[in-house]
């Protein structure tokens, strides 16, 4: 194996270019702590497989399989962390290894918040049952009782003797054995990694230029291509002249390229390849394209937004019904109704999508990317180009972000197609403009509430409808409209309020632009609706915004809990400074729960400032606290990127965002201060963490604006300069 | 095309291309240090920011043309083994989620404390608002530059004792 502690241009090469053995990311154990990106096990020799997950070398190094990509989130270090944890090493041993869509780890995605939750019993398991070989290899040697031994640091040790021998040692012997199907899993309050803030193996690589994203591969014989697609969706070609293209120096060749979305919508481009990625760039400037609009340069957001309001006032297809909503809203004096409104947002992970292709000679594939599921980018190619998934080599990079942006594989197919065409390896860069404009945009959602408070200041009847395009209806042209999309009502019906009178309902929007999940995918809009709502009743009702809540949770319940604590935390109860003031929310949905309290001051020129963020998420099981934290305060920015920013709006039917010009993203001046408290009380059931930090943001900073102001936010975004 | 002689890392290369290739494409597809980023290719983003004579510019707008006769400094050029103090203090505040923007904030944040070695919140703010962070790492990002100006105090005191 070899390090690339002073990994250079050749060696970078040398590495990636070996074609058909793996490559990978990895923390070398090189005794050189934090050094090594790049890690070619084509070199491992007397090589021993415990369990897919674990491998041994005689030498006594240790690999161990990361099966969820890392774009930030932490599973280079979470799930690699819970293996070493029952298999009693230190991630300081071992060379971590990222999965590759291999079939014996199932499916690979990085999505949903699922990966410390759908990963950690199952990961355990598998430390374990590695521990207990070679435990068991041991005794056998020693041809003493199994009880004597014990494993801890990368060695087993015979009680009674004191003598060890290392895991290279027995290796070989504890491969052969069966693997146990019920391990004993070790007692929590002997963890070592898990529940510590340990520090993560990718951090030092992300510190100094060694980490490798997809941006970053090369590979013999590569060239560049720069792919001009039409902006307005729905576009068709009608010619291109390329000779002022070919006329730049570098460029060798211009051809046609699709993009084909979800597997199924293809987009028309037009690919200029060069030897360098600067020169395909200055030719696709060059090219001449005529593009047949067929209409939908007619386009625009605003009279999409007016068709989903004038949608808002029809009856829509019912998600849930408890009690009787129209009988108690008729009923009660107490009542009122709003229309919520959000934005399409663009995910703009920092790394603009790309992809280094190649499509080889033997009709093989093998890409270099960063993704967030080696499997998805399988099945896609399949599903697109017509390459059985055994016949494909992903290598699945650093993620510069994810954000639900690379579950989709389209960037993929269409540099291996390109590949194809060319006859060479090929990588293809978004430029940031491509990025910003062509989707797939978290769609919008509109809300319709209807609430009513009863004499004694209680929610008797709710309605929150949700009028929107249909992710799934995006994604599956087959989609049964006569049916609520449950992707779109996300969590609407599971908060724990304990609201006699319900009736939730959908209303679906066609929509012809490509959309797809964004971090905490509907419930990133919904819960600016719904808990801005229980406010506005909570004023109706004249009570404190905190006690109506807790009024409606008479039961004991996570949300309760978590409500509680941000209550403890935020100091709830204590006054603010003159001209400030604090909201709460919280939001319930697959992926987890987080409750917040935002504090807001008005500043003298009328704007509104974020001062505070207090956050409480609800875990069961915490993995590494201080990466839990982390995950929230990302989320909280990127939440409020998208309550307060730009968005994605368009006119003439395409994207006035361009990039970070006019599509603004939160900059250090304007970062209020997080405080993140964790509730991991080793319930049974772990919750996400990814996500569930983002929902609660826009509706508790859209509430504290009103405390402060007196103003209600029913739209977003919201411009903090001009409340 | 024109030849150009460019001193990255103190190192030199000799390169031949477009005068209005901008410094990034060339320090990354040409010298092969593929630690400078591409984010925005409008000098918005801040991850291709490298230093021209220790001041920090935006190399994806910066024409190699310009770079020639000048001292480039990449983030593979601060230190051999990760240990500039503003290394150590990213280290040490876990900053990074993804990473992917954190060679440009570490390379202004470099140098942020080589003019104003005490910088303030304020003085932060203003250096480094030019660099977008997605995952927002922000808060981390002010946190480990104020430890970075402590490290590089002690390491100064340090040389000071030997003396």
């Amino acid at each position: 194996m070899q390090s690339n502690a002073n990994l250079n241009r050749r060696n970078f090469l040398k590495m990636t270019g070996l074609s058909g053995t793996d490559f990978i990311l990895g923390l070398y154990a090189s005794g050189n702590k934090g050094t090594s990106a790049v890690v070619n096990m084509s070199g491992l020799e007397d090589t021993f497989e415990l369990t897919p997950y674990i491998i041994i070398e005689k030498s006594g190094s240790i690999t161990i399989m990361n099966p969820r990509p890392e774009m930030g989130q932490g599973t280079f270090q979470s799930l690699p962390g819970i293996i070493a944890e029952e298999l009693e090493v230190s991630l300081d041993q071992v060379t971590i290894k990222q999965t590759a869509g291999e079939k014996q780890f199932g499916r690979q995605v990085a999505g949903g918040s699922s990966s410390v939750r759908g990963n950690y019993m199952n990961l355990r398991k598998v430390g374990a049952s590695a521990r207990e070989m070679l435990i068991k290899a041991a005794s056998d040697q020693w041809k003493v009782p199994i009880d004597e031994c014990y494993a801890e640091n990368g060695k087993i040790f015979h009680k009674p003797s004191g003598k060890s021998l290392s895991y290279g040692e027995l290796a070989e012997a504890a491969s052969k054995l069966e693997v146990p199907k019920e391990p004993v899993l070790k007692d929590p309050k002997d963890f070592k990694i898990i529940g510590k803030s340990a520090a993560r193996p990718d951090i030092p690589l992300k510190v100094s230029g060694r980490a490798v994203f997809g941006m970053d591969v090369e590979v013999p014989g590569m060239v560049y291509a720069s792919v001009e697609r039409c902006p307005v969706f729905g576009s068709k070609l009608i010619s291109y002249d390329d000779s002022k293209a070919k006329k730049i120096k570098g460029v060798q060749q211009v051809i046609k390229a699709d993009r084909v979305v979800f597997g199924k919508t293809k987009y028309e481009g037009i690919a200029v390849i060069a030897d360098n990625y600067w020169a395909a760039l200055q030719g696709r400037k060059a090219l001449k394209i005529q593009w047949d609009y067929q209409g939908f340069d007619k386009f625009n957001s605003n009279d999409y937004e007016q068709t989903l309001r004038d949608l808002a006032k029809t009856e829509g297809l019912i998600v849930h019904s408890s009690g009787d909503f129209d009988k108690a809203l008729a009923e009660s004096p107490l009542h009122t109704e709003a229309l919520y409104e959000t934005p399409m947002v663009s995910h703009s992970t920092m790394e603009p999508m790309n992809c280094v292709a190649h499509w080889k000679e033997d009709n093989t594939i093998e890409v270099w990317v960063s993704s967030q599921g080696p499997t998805l980018i399988k099945d896609e190619l399949f599903k697109t180009l017509g390459v059985a998934q055994d016949n494909i080599k992903v290598n699945i990079m650093f993620n510069g972000g994810g954000f639900g942006r690379r579950l989709q594989s389209d960037f993929a197919s269409e540099a291996a197609s390109i590949s194809k065409a060319v006859g060479k390896p090929v990588k293809v860069i978004w430029t940031r403009e491509d990025d910003t404009q062509l989707g797939p945009f978290r769609p919008m959602t509109f809300s319709a509430m209807k609430g009513a408070v009863s004499n004694d200041g209680m929610a008797i009847a709710f309605q929150h409808k949700v009028i929107s395009p249909s992710l799934n209806a995006s994604r599956n042209t087959n989609f049964d409209k006569t049916k609520p999309d449950n992707s779109m009502v996300e969590g609407i019906s599971d908060q724990k309020y304990e609201i006699p009178n319900m009736k939730n309902e959908y209303v679906i929007s066609d929509f012809h632009i490509p959309i797809s999940a964004w971090r905490s995918v509907t419930s990133s809009t919904l819960a600016f609706a719904h808990e801005c709502f229980i406010d506005e009743l909570a004023a109706l009702a004249k009570k404190d915004p905190l006690e109506f809540r807790l009024n409606m949770l008479t039961k004991d319940s996570d949300t309760k809990k978590v409500l509680t604590k941000v209550k403890e935390v935020s100091g709830w109860d204590k006054p603010l400074p003159k001209g400030w003031g604090r909201g709460v929310a919280q939001y319930e949905f697959f992926a987890g729960l987080s409750a917040q309290v935002v504090e807001v001051s008005l500043q003298t020129n009328g704007s509104v400032k974020v001062e505070k963020v207090y956050a409480v998420i609800d875990l069961g099981t915490v993995v590494n606290p201080d990466n839990v934290k982390a995950q929230v305060e990302g989320g909280i920015v990127m939440g409020l990127v998208a309550a307060t920013k730009d968005g994605i709006r368009f006119e003439n039917g395409k994207s006035v965002q361009t990039n970070f010009n006019n599509n603004r993203m939160l900059r250090i001046n304007e970062m209020p201060q997080i405080e993140v408290t964790i509730i991991a009380d080793g319930g049974p059931t772990i919750k996400g963490v990814g996500e569930p930090g983002l929902p609660p943001l826009a509706p508790a900073l859209c509430n504290a604006i009103f405390a402060a102001t007196g103003k209600r936010i029913r739209r977003l975004p919201v411009d903090l300069n001009k409340v | 095309m024109a030849s150009y002689n460019l001193t990255i890392n103190n190192k030199n290369y000799s390169v031949d291309v477009d005068p209005q290739m901008p410094l990034l494409w060339v320090i990354r597809d040409f010298v092969g240090l593929k630690g400078t980023k591409f984010g925005c290719g409008i000098a918005q983003c801040g991850a291709c920011t490298v230093h021209l004579d220790g001041n920090p510019i935006r190399s994806c707008t910066f024409p190699v043309s310009a770079a020639s006769g000048h001292k480039i400094t990449t983030i593979e050029g601060i230190s051999e083994n990760i240990d500039h103090p503003v290394q150590k203090a990213w280290i040490e505040m876990q900053v990074p989620q993804c990473g992917y923007c954190h060679s440009g904030q570490i390379m202004s944040a470099v140098a942020l404390l080589a003019k104003n070695p005490k910088p303030d919140d304020a003085a932060i703010n203003t250096a480094m608002q030019g660099n977008i962070c997605r995952c927002g790492t922000y808060q981390r990002i002010r946190k480990a530059i104020h430890r970075a100006s402590e490290l590089m105090g002690t390491e100064t005191k340090k040389v000071f004792a030997h003396e």
